[in-house]
């Protein structure tokens, strides 16, 4: 009885520690990753092709979600907006939602699962193959050419992605509300541009999105380089990378929010 | 993929993303129509200032000739103090009157400037001497039952 109790406070110490350990190990390769950026800013094309990888090749999903995301809002808000005789402000809606929150949150959750697991896998099957070793040996820094270059390119794509995201729902937002449903054009645009600033809304969106890209590509570049050089460690590590990456998001959307829109 | 075609992707979905951005600022949000020109302070003590915020629109005849800067408490006297930042090319009459409105039933206020007759203007930095408070509508419909009320007792 004593014995079991033992063991399971063990056990229990032992997973505090060790995730301990890893935060403290992920935070060290944060700096690192930070310390050997100069290779993938002094030879750009590096970053240009992982832009690629991660940016343009997520553009469809990215567009696409933003659009029917966008257009779902148009019909829900206009639907509870009409009950109180103000479907103009329907333009407010969408663009609020979407550039203070969905557009930043949602098209993070959707990098992490669409570019972020790829460069988990990536690098974990590079380190179950053992090529980050042969680099090492070549007296190439993998830190420099394989993780930093993929770091600056998802910090770099998911602003952009974020703001695609948003111009794009907003669009579906037109389309449902003011070609579909008839909300009037004009109102439609001018409440939005009344009530949407620039600093307070679309600036503010903005650092959300960069804040998100920094969150997911250095957890998805750490579980990769973390990951156990099996193919079961490598799945293991795409799927940490999605399910971390996301909680973090959130919590991080939170504390943003928080510090952000207090409602002044 | 050859490096040519990667720098053109590459270069579409980065131009694509900025695009993007400028529709949100110019098109979406308000950096078109920001007053980003000179302006001056005015200010103005209110006895109740009601749901005024910062960054809330000053309008002359309703058109917005500044923004809201900042209101604090004057300690002292007790009264809020409102500052405007109004675009230099308004100049007002000394004996402009300073109201705070509400746009619609149930919309943002702003401050409403209703202009006097004076020869001279009010300089940068000075106070706007008249003024009207806010509307408290519980105030309102206080008055509006007390009135009611004198008028039973008198009918008796």
């Amino acid at each position: 009885m004593l014995d079991r109790a033992t063991s399971a406070l063990r056990g229990l110490g032992h997973r505090v520690t060790s995730r301990i350990w890893r935060l403290g190990f992920a935070s060290r390769f944060f700096l690192a990753t930070l310390l050997y950026s100069g290779t993938s800013f002094r030879r750009f094309f590096l970053t240009i092709r992982e832009i690629y990888f991660t940016g343009v090749l997520s553009l469809i999903i990215i567009l696409v979600s933003g659009l029917f995301v966008g257009m779902v809002l148009g019909l829900q808000g206009y639907d509870t907006l009409q009950r109180y005789g103000s479907s103009e402000a329907l333009g407010i809606l969408v663009a609020l939602s979407l550039v203070r929150e969905l557009g930043p949150v949602v098209s993070a959750l959707l990098f992490a699962s669409r570019a972020g697991s790829a460069i988990t896998a990536e690098i974990g099957l590079m380190k179950a193959t053992e090529q980050l070793s042969a680099m090492e040996m070549m007296a190439v820094n993998p830190i420099a050419r394989v993780v930093a270059p993929r770091f600056w390119a998802g910090v770099i794509s998911m602003p952009l992605l974020a703001a695609l995201f948003s111009a794009m729902g907003i669009f579906g937002g037109y389309l449902v509300g003011v070609v579909l449903i008839g909300v009037d054009e004009g109102s439609f645009w001018s409440q939005m541009q009344a009530s949407v600033d620039f600093r307070e809304d679309i600036v503010n969106g903005v650092i959300k999105s960069v804040v998100f890209g920094i969150i997911v590509s250095w957890i998805a570049v750490f579980e990769g380089y973390d990951s156990e050089p099996t193919a079961e460690g490598v799945s293991g590590a795409t799927t940490r990378t999605v399910v971390t990456s996301s909680l973090a998001i959130l919590a991080a959307d939170f504390i943003l929010t928080a510090f952000m829109f207090r409602g002044a | 993929m050859n490096r040519i075609t990667l720098d053109l992707w590459v270069g579409v979905f980065v131009a694509i993303g900025l695009g993007a951005l400028l529709f949100l600022a110019l098109k979406v949000g308000n950096l078109a129509s920001a007053n980003t020109g000179e302006t001056y302070v005015l200010k103005a003590n209110f006895d109740n200032i009601g749901g005024l915020k910062v960054r809330a629109p000053v309008k002359s005849a309703g058109v917005v000739v500044g923004r809201v800067g900042d209101i604090r408490l004057d300690a002292e006297r007790y009264v809020a103090v409102v500052t405007m930042n109004i675009s230099s090319q308004f100049k007002f009459p000394r004996d402009t009157f300073a109201k705070i409105r509400t746009s619609g039933l149930l919309g943002e206020q702003y401050i409403g400037l209703d202009v006097g007759g004076d020869a001279e203007v009010i300089k940068p930095g000075e106070s706007v001497k008249k003024t009207e408070s806010a509307m408290v509508l519980e105030d309102l419909v206080g008055q509006f039952l007390f009135n009611k009320a004198a008028e039973g007792n008198e009918k008796k």
